[in-house]
């Protein structure tokens, strides 16, 4: 044993027991000394062929390889294996998904190979930069174009003090009339009066004759007229203080057919509510020529209101100071399923025109509705207040399709 | 409009004729009045109180009669009452012939007479009355007499202030009577409703602080060293005019004989209202439709008779129906749609001419051209057949709108948003809140607000912008607007002594003071428009500028309503034109704007030239003499 261990070292120790085990060999403690003695000519080496087929990579049987592990003589490692081939996107250089067509891209062609991310589908667009215009304006717009494509003429309306001359007693509007009361209209103090003397002198003389005595085959109202009450300033409670203004022009102008138009401000002293403000945008549209007749105001009505989508029209008798004859104007609405109030019109009455020296045979068509409501309508707004005035929400104003009236 | 409450059974009663709302809707607008509401005393109750508040009991006492709410046409007097409603309607149906008013012959009887005093001219000069005799009425009839004189009173009367009516039992008063004016303490009787005696001066002053419905009639003639006063024959109080009737003659159901007095300060309204009362009510009288006339003697001693409840005759030329209604119509069947309208009408000069005689129902018939509308209202309007006049003109669109509409959108496109904002503000708005001095004189102001929303005319259309913005806190920054409208400016050469001129506003608001946004809006409107920047930036002038004097500038300048040294004014032609910068942090606080503010705001009618830089009109322009044409 000795003699083994010197010859063989360390490595004597290795297989010994296993040696022993097989009975290759035998120890003989007989002689005092160990002795190692063969028993066997020959041996064969499972575990030495076991090795070898492990470090050839071979596989061996389940229980010798943990047998082997036992005795330290193997260890378990585990390793991936990849095998790396040229894919249908093989390129010699590293490249990122594009999310946008960019400038480079076109410079360099490189749209053609570039990868693009997806597109998320599931988000609006990003908002629009511009500015925008106000429902009620560009519904103002395209009634402005009705009115000029048909040949009106717009009227100077940008005069919202008016005096109570032009506002009323041109008009035929007895003094003592309800609308004159400051329950109505919004009366100045400052500027509190236009003196008459400002007005040519020989129509007020006929103005003031014909609401006091009548005249051009009227009886008149046979009540004193007050020039105080003449002169009081106001602020306009509708466009046909313009418009008698300009048909007194016409008529010192020397009369010729005309038309006119306008759509602007008019004021009135109410209290404020869903439907009404205290001011408010008037529609008028007026017809000045010989031998008019009210057959040709219910043409031009259809006319007018076909444009703006209200092809369905029936007319009610109404009153009013300085129409004569005076209709309501109905439209039959397919939304609501009824007929529904629209504007007003009618003749304007000759102890209006003549004074103002108009021909005998000149008759007058006017018609008049609010900007307001049909623009409520149009957009579905149900409260005033949400479309005119500084408690709009700008949201509101963003927010609306075109105003596809008169297309 | 005046709107009448009627009995809806009692009215079909009166028609002779059962209607469906829809049938009778549709019979109003033919004629041209309208089925307002149909409802009830309960249901009108409930809708005043909500449902939780009208329980049983409290509608208990209320009838619950169908009521139809008719609106009636303000000029049309002879139809404030279920009477004349029904007797249109009847006349237009064709179920009852016209009606005859007329006088009781009073040969051989004592006319009443009423006796005018001079002194009554100080207060209210006029006085008319007529007399119902052997009047039946029921609690229907009465009522509706009562209502009648109210509508009369709320409408053609001006609340009391043009025309006040009295009605009295005959029975109890004795004639001759008197027209005078007291003095207050002097007028001693018991008023109706009241159950003791007071002098006037003293009852006016009851009225004034316990009678809400009587206390606005006060005024009419408390200033007045006299009140106005009806005395019988024994000198006992009828009226106290235009506040009370005294209790002595008031009107029970079992009146038979009415004296109606009206007093006025106008004389022909005076005749409709006491013609409307009469005409109504003689329905109920003895002889139907027959009027007892009375005598009043002016002040000069002249005597009258009233009612005067003749027609008045016109001819009207059956040419001009035609050429105004557009139909061609001869004159009997003219004068067949007149009967309908209660005209009697016949043909003459054969057939060129309808002769027309109004009865005095019809006091809204001033003109032919009434005439003409009534032919139409019974021919139907739906039945015209529509033309198109052939009239020839030119549609145009005024120099400074066409500009604008432009304007407007060049404006939207540079990314700022259109605001629409009110004419009118109040004083604060106006001044104090933007840092501006108010004298109280600077501005077209209102008399009569409603509401201290609207004390004056806008100057200026910074403060409609800066609302909007405080209203407008949530809105995602930064906000950029714009508003193009008119403000309204003091001037003493203009006619009114106001005037407007128009003027665009923007504001830019950001977390950080957008100066340079809106100046850059500034320099992109002038470009829009044509005019050159002067000085060193800009970049010279084409010749027909040149010519034209046209450009613009800005200097710094000294507005209290812009923060100092952020600001400056805008000169273009020679003239200041407008100022921007950034606001002053007061004037945000004021307007309850939490973030920095910039704004322009400029006069655009300087801009208002052709292509040639050739000023256009931007106002009406006085009549011109007649044109050669």
């Amino acid at each position: 044993m000795k003699d083994l261990q010197a010859k063989l070292g360390p490595n004597a120790k290795v297989g010994f027991s296993q040696a022993k085990m097989q009975n290759w060999i035998r120890i003989d403690k007989s002689g005092g000394e160990q002795l190692i003695v063969r028993e066997v000519e020959t041996v064969e080496d499972r575990t030495q062929s076991l090795l070898k087929r492990i470090s050839e990579g071979q596989e061996v049987d389940k229980a010798d390889a943990e047998a082997l592990k036992k005795r330290k003589l193997v260890k378990p490692e585990s390793w991936k294996t990849y095998a790396l081939k040229k894919g249908p996107k093989f390129a010699l250089e590293k490249k990122k998904p594009a999310t946008e067509l960019t400038h480079e891209m076109l410079q360099k062609g490189t749209w053609r190979d570039a990868n693009f991310k997806a597109y998320n589908f599931n988000a609006l667009g990003q908002p629009t930069n511009g500015g925008h215009l106000h429902p009620l304006l560009k519904v103002r717009t395209q009634i402005r174009k009705a009115f000029t494509s048909m040949g009106f003429e717009e009227m100077p309306t940008n005069n919202y003090v008016e005096s109570s001359f032009w506002n009323f007693d041109a008009l035929f509007q007895p003094q003592q009339h309800p609308a004159r009361d400051s329950h109505d209209t919004f009366f100045l103090t400052n500027p509190a009066a236009t003196p008459l003397s400002k007005q040519p002198q020989d129509y007020v003389r006929r103005v003031r004759d014909i609401h006091e005595n009548g005249g051009f085959g009227s009886i008149g109202y046979g009540s004193h007229w007050k020039e105080s009450e003449a002169e009081k300033n106001l602020l306009r409670t509708h466009t046909t203080a313009v418009s008698s203004r300009m048909l007194y022009k016409l008529a010192q102008e020397g009369f010729r057919p005309a038309k006119y138009f306008s759509i602007d401000r008019v004021f009135r002293n109410e209290a404020i509510d869903r439907t009404h403000l205290a001011e408010f945008h008037q529609i008028e549209g007026v017809v000045c020529d010989r031998g008019l007749t009210l057959g040709d105001l219910i043409g031009t009505l259809h006319l007018f209101f076909s444009r703006l989508g209200l092809p369905k029209l029936r007319f009610k008798p109404a009153y009013n100071p300085y129409t004569e004859p005076s209709m309501e104007i109905f439209s039959y609405s397919e939304q609501l399923g009824k007929w529904v109030e629209v504007g007003n019109s009618g003749m304007f009455r000759p102890e209006m025109l003549r004074p103002m020296g108009l021909p005998e045979d000149v008759n007058v068509i006017a018609w008049g509705l609010g900007l307001e409501r049909p623009t409520m309508i149009l957009y579905g707004i149900d409260n005033i207040r949400d479309l005119f005035g500084h408690k709009v929400s700008l949201s509101v104003v963003k927010k609306n399709p075109i105003c596809r009236l008169n297309l | 409009m005046p709107i009448v409450s009627v009995g809806r059974d009692k009215l079909f009663e009166a028609l002779g004729k059962t209607y469906t709302d829809d049938e009778f809707q549709a019979l109003c607008f033919d004629y041209g009045i309208e089925l307002d509401d149909v409802t009830s005393e309960q249901e009108m109750h409930k809708k005043e109180l909500g449902s939780k508040g009208a329980s049983k009991e409290n509608i208990k006492g209320l009838s619950d009669e169908i009521l139809y709410k008719i609106d009636i046409p303000a000029n049309r007097y002879d139809m404030l009452c279920l009477e004349g409603i029904a007797r249109a309607l009847n006349i237009f149906n064709r179920r009852i012939p016209r009606v005859d008013y007329r006088l009781a012959n009073m040969a051989g009887k004592q006319t009443q007479r009423l006796v005018v005093k001079p002194e009554t001219a100080l207060v209210r000069p006029f006085v008319v009355a007529a007399i119902l005799r052997g009047v039946k009425f029921d609690a229907q009839r009465y009522n509706s007499f009562i209502d009648l004189q109210d509508k009369l009173h709320q409408n053609l009367c001006r609340q009391r202030s043009l025309v006040a009516i009295g009605t009295h039992d005959l029975g109890t008063v004795q004639g001759p009577f008197t027209y005078e004016a007291l003095s207050p303490p002097d007028i001693v009787f018991r008023p109706l409703k009241q159950t003791r005696e007071f002098n006037a001066a003293e009852l006016l002053q009851h009225y004034q602080a316990n009678d809400l419905k009587l206390r606005k009639f006060v005024p009419i003639i408390q200033q007045s060293v006299v009140y106005p006063v009806i005395l019988d024959a024994n000198r006992t109080v009828l009226s106290l005019p235009p506040i009370i009737n005294g209790a002595h003659s008031a009107i029970t159901l079992d009146t038979r004989d009415v004296f109606i007095e009206c007093t006025a300060t106008d004389l022909t309204k005076a005749k409709t209202v006491l013609n409307t009362m009469c005409t109504m009510f003689s329905e109920y009288c003895s002889t139907p439709f027959e009027v007892e006339p009375v005598e009043v003697i002016d002040a000069f001693g002249q005597s009258h008779v009233f009612p005067d409840l003749a027609s008045r005759a016109m001819e009207v030329e059956v040419a001009y129906i035609n050429r105004c209604v557009g139909v061609d119509l001869g004159a009997t069947a003219i004068a067949e749609l007149l009967s309908r309208m209660a005209l009697t009408a016949k043909a003459v000069r054969n057939g060129q001419a309808v002769s027309v005689e109004v009865p005095p129902t019809r006091s809204d018939v001033l003109h032919a051209c009434d005439v003409m509308e009534d032919v139409a209202i019974a021919y139907g309007y739906n039945n015209i057949e529509w033309t198109v006049p052939s009239t020839t003109a030119i549609g145009a669109e005024l120099p400074l709108s066409a500009l604008l509409e432009l304007l407007r959108a060049e404006c939207a496109m540079a990314g700022f948003t259109e605001i629409l904002t009110w004419a009118l503000c109040s004083r604060a708005e106006n001044f104090t809140q933007l840092l501006r001095p108010d004298d109280g004189a600077s501005a077209a102001s209102i008399g009569n607000p409603a509401t201290s929303e609207f004390e004056v005319c806008r100057t200026s259309l910074l403060q409609g912008a800066l609302k909007t913005l405080g209203a407008n806190k949530d809105a995602p920054l930064p906000v950029k607007l714009f508003e193009a409208s008119d403000v309204i400016l003091l001037d003493a050469a203009a006619e009114t002594g106001a005037r407007n001129e128009r003027r665009l506003v923007a504001v830019a608001c950001a977390k950080e003071g957008s100066f340079e946004v809106i100046h850059g809006l500034l320099n992109r409107v002038m470009d829009v428009l044509g005019v050159p920047l002067l000085g060193e930036l800009g970049t010279g002038r084409s010749a027909l500028q040149e010519q034209a004097g046209v450009g613009y500038e800005w200097q710094p300048s000294e507005d209290p309503t812009f923060f100092p040294d952020r600001q400056a004014s805008v000169s273009a032609c020679g003239k200041t034109v407008g100022h921007f910068g950034v606001v002053h942090p007061e004037v945000l606080a004021a307007f309850d704007i939490p973030y920095p503010v910039s704004a322009l705001e400029l006069n655009m009618e300087p801009f208002v030239f052709d292509q040639f830089y050739k000023p256009l009109h931007t106002h009406m322009q006085k009549p011109t003499a007649p044109s050669s044409r």
